[in-house]
């Protein structure tokens, strides 16, 4: 297996500076110094690398939208909390520099000269992982002023989230590093490379994003995009979580390998040897998959064909005991429960969705809910909503995008699950109702903590 | 119990200079109020909205947006659970139970001797050793009943649950960060090339 961003998982002092230099540290950024700024660009986007916090925009081409004017501002995004995806706070933790190296490499690209990092609050071993690297890094010359004695000077800013889920939506972000609560904007403008933090050009990248770049400067673009196939160029980090053998996050060449590869390969396949029911492909906000779906490769392209999307890179697998309802209430309480509240839609449908399924789990629902679910869910994102095909029924995928009726993919992202269960388990929905239970409860635990 | 002490402005003052904008302190600010006191009080917030240049209602509505502020005492140990999908699958559930057995709390509860609260968290990014926990925000993954047990007894006993050292509610990062030396709002990096 091909290891990029996680070559120093095996390296037990990669988080220090020594470990880090010995290591090949830093020299991707003593690389990018000695070239000039449009020539770093150009090879970022030569390897054609796309953003891995969800959305997947190609990152090379963000930063070429950045506007003119100072100053100009790079802003990382480590408020990793999507349902299923582990893999930044791995890369904090483990490899804080490369973290630094990858956004100075960013600034120093698109010619800002402060780096924000946002780490989540609720992770406080990154935030002293990072904040040591920091401070070390600033020690060694290789954050600060005249950074490796090249002229170039960037300060990096280390700042702790303190728990809230939207503020992974970029604008959301920001406005919380302004200090507010974290509201998403309402667009346009749609990219904070326009009008970012405080209202100038932002260049807002995960971290797994970042932590990709200082390999990319060392060994180039075009060899980066030698690795993968298909729309998903380079490796990525698939976090696979659930009824598996093997939970962890794993590199992979994604256009290379199918969801069978990832989850009966490379995570061991299912706990007990048990039958696959469904699994989250991207996070939580991304629409379910089944058995039928296996032999997706990984890949943009396909997978979006499919009526879902890789999102964050994060496989949730369920196997044949587990509840629909209950897995699908489980996150759609997720959604509703992390509600910014400015958008009616969100705020009361996603609770409305939350409030019906949990009466629908504990053996309480109405023959009429089940209408009554796609209707809310109508009002968030009126129209065809994505999900996967049957081949069993004859019902084909239905693609994205959606229509939304909020300023956010938060409230859309609650439709997500009870979507997905619902077209594909409508008889199990049905069962709970006429029992007047939740047949599986035994099976994945008895208590209920709404 | 009040505003900032000395020692405290001091660091705030710090923070403060790591932002163009003073406003960008609040979240930060915040944090060291709950560090001062374990929670936060009317008195740090008014006193963060004189550091910030912004009202004291403008602060409070940013302390109560975030999860993790609280306006209220809560135990030396914040007990955090996750209970999203990931951890559901694999018997948050019965985590959950246990504590809540164990403590002789129900979610939302402090102990009576004031040491532990327990709490429901949002997904934790820890999916891969689900289930897992947080006590005041260090992670303890593949958990078991056993394993909480014998966390909860270090806890109970002032020692370092599995060697991991767990300071009291409020504090996070003990790593006191670098002031930035360049002026954010001046530089014109096209100069060097």
């Amino acid at each position: 297996m091909v290891s990029i961003v996680f070559a120093r998982m095996e390296q037990q002092d990669a988080h220090t500076l020594d470990g880090y230099t010995r290591s090949e540290g830093y020299s991707g950024l003593r690389k990018a110094l000695s070239m000039t700024p449009e020539a770093v660009l150009e090879d970022v986007k030569a390897s054609q690398l796309a953003g891995r916090g969800g959305a997947g925009f190609a990152t090379g081409q963000k930063w070429s939208l950045i506007a003119e004017g100072f100053p100009r501002y790079v802003v990382v995004n480590g408020d990793e909390s999507e349902p299923g995806t582990f893999k930044d706070r791995q890369l904090m933790e483990r490899d804080p520099h490369q973290v630094i190296e990858g956004s100075l490499i960013t600034a120093y690209a698109v010619r800002a000269t402060r780096v924000f990092l946002y780490i989540r609050g609720e992770m406080a071993l990154a935030q002293e992982r990072v904040g040591q690297a920091l401070v070390d890094a600033y020690a060694g010359g290789y954050v600060g002023a005249d950074i490796m004695g090249s002229g170039w000077s960037c300060d990096v800013v280390l700042h702790h989230g303190a728990g809230a889920y939207v503020v992974g939506e970029e604008t959301a972000l920001l406005e919380s590093l302004e200090g507010k609560r974290a509201f998403p904007r309402i667009k346009p403008p749609f990219y904070p490379a326009a009008k970012g933090l405080y209202l100038q050009p932002t260049i807002v990248n995960n971290v797994e994003t970042v932590s990709t770049l200082p390999w990319i400067i060392r060994n180039t673009g075009e060899t980066y995009a030698t690795y993968g196939a298909g729309r998903a160029p380079g490796t990525r980090i698939m976090c696979v979580s659930g009824h598996v053998k093997k939970p962890g996050n794993y590199e992979v060449e994604a256009g290379k390998i199918t969801f069978r590869d990832l989850i009966y390969d490379i995570a061991g396949g299912i706990r007990d040897d048990k039958e696959l029911k469904a699994f989250v492909p991207g996070g939580g906000s991304a629409p379910w998959l089944f058995p039928d779906h296996l032999d997706l490769p990984l890949d943009p392209g396909p997978v979006g064909a499919e009526g879902t999307m890789l999102g964050s890179g994060a496989v949730v697998v369920m196997d044949e005991t587990t509840c629909m309802v209950r897995a699908a209430w489980n996150l759609v309480r997720f959604y509703s429960h992390e509600s910014c509240g400015q958008c009616t839609p969100c705020r009361e449908g996603g609770n409305w969705l939350e409030k019906i399924m949990y009466r629908i789990e504990n053996g309480n629902g109405r023959p009429e809910d089940l209408d009554l679910l796609l209707d809310v869910g109508e009002t968030i994102a009126p129209g065809p909503f994505p999900h996967a095909s049957n081949k069993a029924t004859g019902l084909e995928a239905v693609p994205f995008p959606y229509k939304m009726t909020t300023i956010c993919f938060v409230g859309p992202s609650a439709v997500v699950p009870m979507h997905s269960a619902l077209t594909r388990f409508r008889d199990e929905f049905e069962e709970h109702i006429r029992l007047g239970a939740c047949p599986h409860r035994v099976a994945v635990g008895s208590g209920v903590h709404a | 119990m009040a505003r900032l002490t000395a020692k405290n402005l001091e660091r705030a003052k710090a923070v403060v200079r790591r932002y163009p904008v003073a406003r960008s302190a609040t979240i930060p600010l915040l944090h060291l109020a709950q560090e001062q006191d374990g929670h936060l009080t009317t008195e740090a917030m008014e006193h963060i909205s004189e550091l910030v240049d912004a009202t004291p209602a403008e602060v409070l509505g940013v302390a109560t947006f975030y999860e993790m502020f609280k306006e209220h005492p809560v135990g030396r140990y914040l007990v955090g659970v996750c209970t999203n999908l990931s951890c559901m699958l694999v018997g948050s559930d019965e985590i959950v139970e246990h504590l809540e057995s164990a403590l002789d709390v129900k979610v939302g509860g402090t102990t009576g001797d004031g040491l532990f609260t327990l709490e429901e968290m949002q997904c934790l990014a820890a999916c891969g050793g689900a289930p897992c926990l947080q006590v005041n925000y260090r992670y303890f993954e593949n958990l078991t009943t056993e394993r909480v047990d014998r966390i909860l007894d270090a806890l109970r006993h002032g020692q370092a649950p599995e060697g991991q050292e767990i300071p009291p509610h409020g504090t996070l990062s003990r790593v006191t960060l670098p002031v930035p030396v360049t002026a954010a709002d001046r530089e014109r990096p096209e100069e060097i090339h």
